[in-house]
């Protein structure tokens, strides 16, 4: 029996696809039985489509950016052109695609993804590389910033781990925009295609760009990782693509602290400490995670005032009014990043890369006539800066409910360095003195005097009486 | 059984063709007459197989310690010692490594060994994984036994087996160097890999050397010949010679390392034969 399936096999291999799993259905799996691979095609785009190749542009982008181009070629009959846009263009903001096989390939017999490439202005390319699919991009791989020139040229994305792709379906992906005078230009990529070069060599892998980072962190945190993989080329040109996690494999010297998942996520599980280190084709990864937890988070002390007492911005006690944003973005001065995040079905707001920042709430506005004070709860981690000067702004917008307009009035309230202590959260409640406090709609947070706080955690933002 | 049916119908049809490549390759490789022999020289004369650990074999090798004048003629960078950290053999290989540390006045030590006999003539072959990366310079050579103030080089005569260029992990070069013909006006050719590296694997670097030329082999493959007709001056090359290994950091062949250089690098020999026609 199996002699003749494999007689089949040579005849087409979706008919030896489909009698394999019959006859293994059949009989049980015996020590001889041969898997069925997929394609070990190493063709993308030579002088055309390679077969089962898409062309998937992403969302806004320009979708016609690619095209085939008969008249500018490397070698053969035809290259890929890509068109990138200039800035503002209707027909989107710049160029990008995924070029996937759906079928999957079997790339483990190669150690590269190579091209001939050339532009039509010397330029930087934001982003190339293979193994994005449109799905789980597991084993994406990406050339930041790869230089081309006027010239025919070839380049060579090497492969990370090469026997994790035994079924990529990411053939090939880019993005690029315009050029920082925002013009769009015009660059070609030809014979691209899978190689086994044998001079991918002394791999020099590496996670969180090879720093061994110290992080205090408490229970339920998570952390991504990021890994990057360093080849040395025949040209003796060390060349570093990112790759994704799941071509490490992770460990973590106490799974009761700090637990990783294939994908790359740290989850935080208990108190202690634990260090997370990585390896890539069986190389130890430079770079590492130290992780010191000191515990379950502590949550803000739940509030206790009579709802009815109460008008909450943010607070998993009471009922909210609806927000505009927690996190306005003013360009272009602003730094500071969001996040929520919840420990225990408790929410929190946590700003980081702070400066300043404010809370929107203008849809309606709050009178806060009856209710004139003001609560919150806020948590530094790790340590008060020496320098720590905080200063909290409330703006009541005015009979026209809208910030601007002439009639907007602002209480700022300074805080004395003092009242300041970290890893814990401490209360601050003041009264508002403006005269009009029937139309607030933002409250601003921010350091002055060239503070230096970066961090901070907010809780339980309400108006009071 | 249709499977083995199948296999022989196509071993058949590659058979034919390869019989009509071989008919081809034939008619021009008899035309030319240059029927390849990488080395005629088969009686072994001396051989290291660094099958014991530890230190060198003193009986066979001497090392030179030191700077020599002027890093070793080349600015070379390294300091070379007798330490185990720069040199030792283990598993059956010897191991030369090139570390970034301060040493007596230099930044970087390594080794360097010279053979206590001397021959004149023979087939020199060492079976060697080299390092890689930017100023990095490992090389297996000969030189005249006579060099020294009275014949100073380079009309003692250097025959450069193997010299490598960190930054070039496919290419190696093959040199004569006499009166006319030294340093940067050497006699050389260069050979590199298709496909591979010389920093992944071991590979084998030799020369036949006779009065009337020297071969130079990497693996299976005679890359070049150098007669006396090829020197622009004396063939220096009649008389006896000593081998030398070293693994130089720096100089003005590769120039400085870099921040992406790695260190310690390592170069791996695993035989040193050498044989008499």
């Amino acid at each position: 029996m199996k002699t003749i399936k494999n007689s089949y096999l040579k005849i087409t291999l979706l008919l030896g696809v489909i009698f394999i799993t019959t006859i293994s259905c059949e009989r049980e799996v015996s020590e001889d039985i041969e898997f069925a691979t997929f394609p070990k095609n190493d063709e993308v785009f030579v002088d055309g489509f390679s077969g089962g190749l898409q062309y998937w542009p992403f969302g806004g982008s320009k979708l016609d950016a690619f095209s085939v181009d008969n008249e500018t070629k490397y070698q053969g009959s035809a290259s890929m052109r890509f068109d990138v846009p200039n800035y503002g263009d209707p027909e989107g903001a710049y160029a990008g695609a995924v070029f996937p096989d759906a079928t999957g390939r079997d790339l483990s017999d190669f150690d590269a993804l190579t091209f001939w490439a050339k532009a039509s202005q010397a330029s930087t390319i934001n982003e190339i590389g293979f193994g994005a699919d449109f799905e789980e991009n597991k084993y994406l791989v990406t050339k930041q910033n790869l230089r081309i020139s006027t010239n025919w040229q070839k380049y060579t994305i090497p492969i990370p781990d090469a026997y994790k792709l035994t079924l990529e379906k990411g053939m090939f992906w880019y993005a690029e925009g315009p050029d920082e005078n925002g013009n769009g230009y015009s660059f070609w990529i030809d014979e691209l295609k899978f190689e086994k070069l044998g001079t991918i060599a002394q791999p020099q892998p590496a996670i969180f760009d090879g720093e061994d980072v110290v992080l205090k962190s408490f229970t339920g945190a998570i952390i991504e990782i990021t890994g990057t993989q360093t080849f040395n080329l025949a040209s003796g040109i060390n060349e570093t693509v990112s790759a994704a996690p799941s071509y490490f494999t992770f460990s973590s010297t106490d799974p009761d602290v700090a637990r990783v998942s294939e994908l790359g996520i740290v989850s935080i599980v208990g108190a202690g400490s634990a260090k997370i280190t990585a390896s890539l084709g069986g190389v130890k990864a430079k770079g590492s995670l130290n992780v010191e937890v000191s515990g379950t988070f502590e949550t803000a002390p739940v509030p206790t005032r009579n709802p009815s007492d109460v008008i909450s911005i943010f607070s998993d006690t009471y009922t909210n009014v609806p927000v505009d944003f927690f996190n306005g973005y003013w360009e272009p001065y602003q730094t500071t990043q969001s996040t929520n995040f919840t420990v225990d079905g408790n929410n929190m707001i946590s700003y980081t890369d702070f400066n300043f920042v404010g809370n929107q709430f203008a849809n309606p506005t709050v009178n806060a006539t009856e209710m004139p004070n003001l609560h919150l709860n806020m948590y530094i981690p790790d340590e008060v800066p020496a320098n720590m000067d905080f200063l909290i702004t409330i703006v009541d917008f005015g009979a026209d409910g809208a910030e601007g307009g002439g009639d907007d009035t602002r209480e700022q309230v300074f805080f004395d360095k003092a009242i300041w202590t970290a890893n814990t959260w401490i209360t601050l409640e003041f009264p508002i003195t403006l005269a009009n406090k029937n139309n607030i709609g933002l409250i601003i947070y921010e350091n002055i005097n060239f503070s230096s706080l970066k961090n901070f955690y907010l809780d339980n933002i309400y108006f009071y009486k | 059984m249709n499977k083995t049916i199948k296999y022989k119908i196509n071993a058949k049809a590659i058979l034919v063709m390869s019989y009509l490549l071989v008919a081809v390759f034939l008619i021009t490789g008899c035309a030319n007459d240059d029927t390849q022999t990488v080395a005629n020289f088969t009686k072994l004369v001396l051989q290291d197989e660094f099958d014991t650990d530890g230190a060198l074999n003193n009986a066979i090798w001497n090392y030179e310690i030191g700077t020599g004048e002027n890093g070793w003629g080349n600015n070379e960078l390294q300091y070379y010692t007798d330490r185990t950290e720069n040199i030792t053999v283990q598993n059956d290989v010897l191991i030369i490594t090139a570390r970034k540390e301060s040493f007596n006045g230099s930044s970087y030590t390594s080794a360097r060994i010279i053979t206590k006999g001397e021959q004149a003539y023979g087939r020199y072959e060492a079976r060697i994984r080299l390092p890689y990366g930017q100023g990095i310079w490992p090389a297996f050579w000969l030189l005249g036994a006579d060099c020294g103030p009275a014949v100073i080089w380079p009309q003692c005569g250097e025959i450069d087996i193997m010299e490598y260029r960190g930054q070039e992990p496919t290419t190696i070069h093959g040199s004569v160097h006499g009166n006319g013909f030294s340093g940067g006006e050497a006699i050389t050719k260069s050979y590199s890999l298709l496909n591979d590296r010389f920093d992944t694997g071991f590979h084998v670097f030799g020369i036949e050397w006779a009065p009337e030329y020297i071969n130079y082999y990497v693996d299976d493959v005679l890359y070049n010949q150098i007669t006396p007709a090829d020197v622009p001056g004396e063939w220096v090359f009649d008389h006896p010679f000593k081998i030398i290994i070293n693994l130089a950091v720096g100089g003005s062949f590769v120039g400085a390392p870099n921040i992406e250089t790695i260190f310690p690098q390592t170069m791996l020999i695993d035989y040193v034969r050498v044989y008499k026609k």
